[in-house]
């Protein structure tokens, strides 16, 4: 096993997701099937190999720190689920 | 023929010799659309209106000669792009009413090009899928037999090129979700080099990985659409500051003398005998126009779907951590607290895939497995981008099938997900190296279905993809079949 149930419920809470009893076995026995498959990783020997982040070796790309264009307000909030006035509302945060 | 059935270039000699309307065009369009988007679902939204009003500004514009690359000419946008004003779903039911304030890059520069749009096709939950099956808003069907799948996860935009319910469509590819599809509807597909188009405005799947580009009814249509699409844009920082030559110069060359490597690893154990009985016809073909080609190895070609469903659910995971319910998208009522509310958001608003790829990435981000999967996956990852570095020393052009089989059936993979993914197994190795690739028809199965050819370049080769890609279509002397719908 490269997972056990109790990891997937960790890790669901990490990505803040929850599941069903039912999908929990589920998502353990295809996860394990995936990470089994990835084991042949470990074939190969990468020692001193760079990692590689992106394709095609980008330096930072800067701007000039200058005010550009915006939203607006109203445009800001127009797909919030529960604007109120000029704010996000969403369920209470402390007990 | 119908005006629908046209390709960009003979549309454009038509509105200029004014033997054909824009508004003709569109109306022949949504004709079509009417009469078989039931069966297809190619889209999840259709823009008629703006589509009649675009045919109508385009008209005056061509009466005052007034012409631009795409002027009049009907498109239709992967469901991935935002449109401002234009619901942008993604496929998901997380962003179901998500109406983008702006414009992605691309979909500005078709607009400045003259471009019309038809509507927003159907994709797989945020590009996670090969079949445009796990879309929130049901499958899409292949043309070529409704009771198969398009591939995916751009399946609504190959389809609509396919059954003529547009002239040419915008996809995006993250592992082959150009190149497969294409394939499998009969049409051509491209993928540009990682940082060719801009991917501002483009919903994130896997940073890494994403790219934009065409799915066409030929390699000259491909060339117009890259023209209009490719080149830096100052607001995406992955996008490269390069020279963007005119691809359609490339396609009236010749490719005597070229050398082609056909890779021993991509005519695998489990490749369908028609598949492999195509392609290796299409060698023919090409070495008949002058070029050589050789036997080359690609030796890690074996670890890139591991390498890659390891990176893509990685980047994944932190991109749609982003969707919480609380800016834009759906939200879960009546929750106890704020933690209850991401949960509960998060986990109605998203689909299987989407939320098993959320876990397998979140696993291999967390603490302790870090290094022996995100880091070792991206070590592996370098390693397979040296081996095409060194078939390139020697190779202008990499050849292989695009997918190791025709279209398969709706439902035949969606239990089984490792069995899903190796469907993308001839196509992921172009994103983990950053390449450039094209899938053309290269003929039929015995029962009727396209069959794709892939080509590969160098990094920013896109021309030669065109050259090759040009110079087959036309003298590949494939029969010339459309869908009977």
């Amino acid at each position: 096993m490269k997972i056990t149930k109790k990891e997937v419920e960790y890790v669901a809470h990490l990505a803040r997701l929850e599941f069903a009893e039912e999908e929990k076995e589920k998502f353990t026995s295809q996860l394990n099937d995936i990470l089994m498959y990835m084991e042949m990783l470990n074939q190969i020997d990468t020692a001193g190999v760079e990692p590689m982040s992106h394709a095609i070796a980008q330096k930072n790309a800067f701007r000039e720190d200058s005010i550009g264009e915006s939203l607006d307000n109203e445009a800001a909030l127009a797909n919030a689920p529960d604007p109120r006035g000029d704010f996000f509302r969403v369920p209470k945060v402390i007990e | 023929m119908e005006l629908n059935q046209l390709t960009i270039h003979e549309l454009q000699n038509r509105l200029r010799a004014g033997e054909a309307t824009a508004l003709e065009i569109v109306q022949a369009l949504f004709k079509r659309i009417e009469t078989v988007e039931s069966r297809l679902k190619a889209y999840i939204s259709l823009m008629k209106e703006d589509a009649f009003e675009g045919a109508i500004r385009a008209d005056e514009a061509i009466k005052k000669g007034d012409i631009n690359p795409l002027t009049g000419i009907p498109i239709a946008l992967k469901d991935i792009y935002c449109t401002k004003g234009v619901r942008t779903t993604c496929g998901s039911r997380i962003l179901h009413n998500y109406i983008p304030p702006y414009n992605a890059t691309v979909v500005e520069k078709l607009q400045q090009a003259g471009a019309i749009f038809t509507g927003k096709t159907n994709m797989d939950e945020f590009a996670m899928g090969s079949s445009t099956e796990t879309s929130f808003f049901g499958a899409t069907r292949n043309p070529w037999d409704p009771e198969r799948i398009p591939g995916g996860s751009s399946g609504g935009s190959a389809v609509a090129v396919a059954a003529d319910e547009c002239i040419a469509a915008l996809g995006s590819d993250t592992g082959g979700s150009i190149r497969q599809p294409a394939a499998l509807c009969g049409v051509v597909g491209m993928k540009p080099t990682y940082g060719r188009v801009s991917r501002f405005g483009l919903i994130a799947f896997a940073s890494s990985l994403d790219q934009i580009g065409p799915f066409t009814k030929d390699v000259e249509d491909c060339a117009i659409i890259m023209n209009c699409i490719a080149g830096y844009d100052p607001k995406e920082s992955t996008s490269v500051p390069a020279d963007v030559p005119d691809y359609r110069d490339f396609l009236s060359r010749d490719i005597k003398g070229w050398t082609i490597g056909v890779p021993k690893e991509y005519f695998i154990e489990g490749i369908d005998p028609e598949v492999e009985q195509a392609v290796r016809q299409a060698i023919k073909v090409v070495e008949g126009l002058g070029a050589k080609t050789r036997d080359v190895s690609l030796p890690r070609t074996k670890y890139c779907l591991a390498v890659y469903y390891i990176v893509a659910p990685a980047e994944a995971s932190s991109n749609l951590a982003r969707y919480d319910g609380i800016k834009y998208g759906y939200r879960t009522p009546d929750s106890l607290d704020l933690l209850d509310m991401y949960k509960k958001s998060r986990s109605d608003g998203f689909g299987a895939e989407v939320k098993r790829r959320i876990m397998l990435g979140t696993y291999a981000l967390s603490s302790g497995y870090y290094d022996a999967y995100y880091k070792k996956a991206s070590q592996v990852r370098a390693l397979i981008k040296q081996d095409f570095d060194e078939v390139f020393r020697t190779c202008d052009i990499i050849l292989t099938p695009t997918t190791p089989t025709p279209a398969f059936k709706l439902g035949e993979k969606t239990d089984d997900p490792l069995q899903m993914y190796l469907s993308d197994i001839l196509t992921i190795s172009a994103n983990l190296a950053g390449i450039p690739g094209i899938s053309v028809p290269c003929g039929f199965s015995g029962s009727g279905l396209p069959i794709g050819l892939q080509f590969l370049a160098s990094h920013f080769e896109e021309g030669k993809l065109m050259q090759i890609a040009s110079a087959y279509e036309k003298n590949a002397n494939l029969e010339k079949r459309r869908p009977h719908l």
